[in-house]
């Protein structure tokens, strides 16, 4: 299997977790990837909003690149995940073997449960 | 490049006073590479950085080609205990080996199975594992390969020569942005006998991207 870095964590009673401490989803889970249309440095292709995958694994936080392109770094740390798409799913008239697919890592602030 | 990059280009390069002849053309530094000169050139001229450090830089990527890349690849076919420590934590296995990350990426490596073919690309820059592997090569940073592995990988990997069965499943990872990846391509048969280091001989860059896989060597086809 591969890397799994991130973890929902489970605290005692009574501790509170700060934003992006937890990971939002886990291996298996379904996620789709946002439409949006941010202005400035952003690591999502066009190809890949909207679309729908499966969460293959979870990736340590690390910074928002979005928030980095204009220097606000503090508390900007979220999980990425590594998710599978199929490649039918993806492009229209996918010539290719049904079991084809894409694999890549979405930010946390760029997916929703589905 | 577009035209209107050329233009843009040409636009910048007639600007320069001492205007070039036919004979010194090709001698002409392109758009992006006055840009960088220019770039570099006020970075130094701030103190924002040294001319120390870009050589230093230099050196750092010059010291990173394929061999490391093909000395972890036989390392894992050798040594399944090393093998599975490579694919629980690439970087920290590599860090064992003596290999640095000095660009602070993590390293995932996809395994090549008799069902799964793994391919790497990155669409939206030039993403690649730098630190095991150098520099990229030309075609793996221009848009048709960019686009095309994402959208016909399997054309794709036609063309490189590599054809993928269809019970086969091709894997495209799109690499974006904290993560690298490298590509563990099958032992070749034939090579029982063969030492790490033989070993290591017969691993490319190619395949380490996944557009290629090993052949068994010549001698081992036509005994």
């Amino acid at each position: 299997m591969e890397i799994t870095e991130g973890a929902v964590l489970e605290t005692l009673p009574g501790i509170v977790l700060a934003t992006g401490e937890s990971a939002l989803y886990q291996t298996g889970d379904k996620v789709r990837v946002l439409t949006r249309k941010p202005i400035g440095h952003y690591r999502v292709p066009i190809y890949l909003r909207g679309k729908s995958g499966v969460v293959q694994s979870v990736i340590k936080p690390a910074l928002d690149n979005e928030a980095e392109g204009f220097g606000r770094n503090a508390g900007r740390e979220r999980h990425y995940y590594r998710i599978t798409v199929s490649m039918a799913a993806l492009w229209v008239g996918y010539a290719g073997a049904p079991g084809d697919a894409l694999l890549i890592e979405v930010f946390e602030t760029w997916l929703e449960r589905i | 490049m577009t035209s209107e990059v050329e233009h843009a280009a040409h636009d910048h390069a007639s600007a320069i006073p001492h205007a070039h002849t036919h004979e010194d053309a090709a001698e002409t530094p392109g758009y992006f590479e006055i840009m960088e000169i220019s770039v570099r050139e006020l970075l130094i001229e701030r103190q924002l950085i040294t001319e120390a450090e870009i050589h230093r830089q230099i050196d750092v990527l010059d010291s990173r080609t394929p061999a490391l890349g093909a000395k972890i690849i036989a390392r894992a076919w050798v040594d399944a205990d090393f093998r599975g420590r490579l694919r629980a934590d690439g970087r920290k296995t590599c860090e064992e080996l003596g290999i640095t990350f000095y660009d602070n990426t993590r390293l995932i490596v996809l395994e090549n199975t008799e069902k799964v073919h793994n391919l790497v690309v990155c669409t939206l820059c030039s993403c690649y594992p730098r630190p095991i592997l150098g520099l990229p090569p030309e075609w793996y940073k221009l848009k048709p390969y960019r686009a095309r592995a994402v959208s016909e990988p399997r054309k794709v990997l036609a063309e490189f020569g590599t054809i993928i069965p269809d019970d086969v499943e091709v894997r495209v990872t799109d690499s974006t942005s904290i993560l690298r990846f490298l590509v563990l391509p099958r032992r070749p048969p034939g090579t029982d006998h063969y030492t790490e280091e033989q070993l290591a001989g017969l691993v490319t860059r190619d395949a380490m991207i996944g557009v290629a896989t090993i052949a068994a060597p010549i001698s081992e086809q036509n005994p």
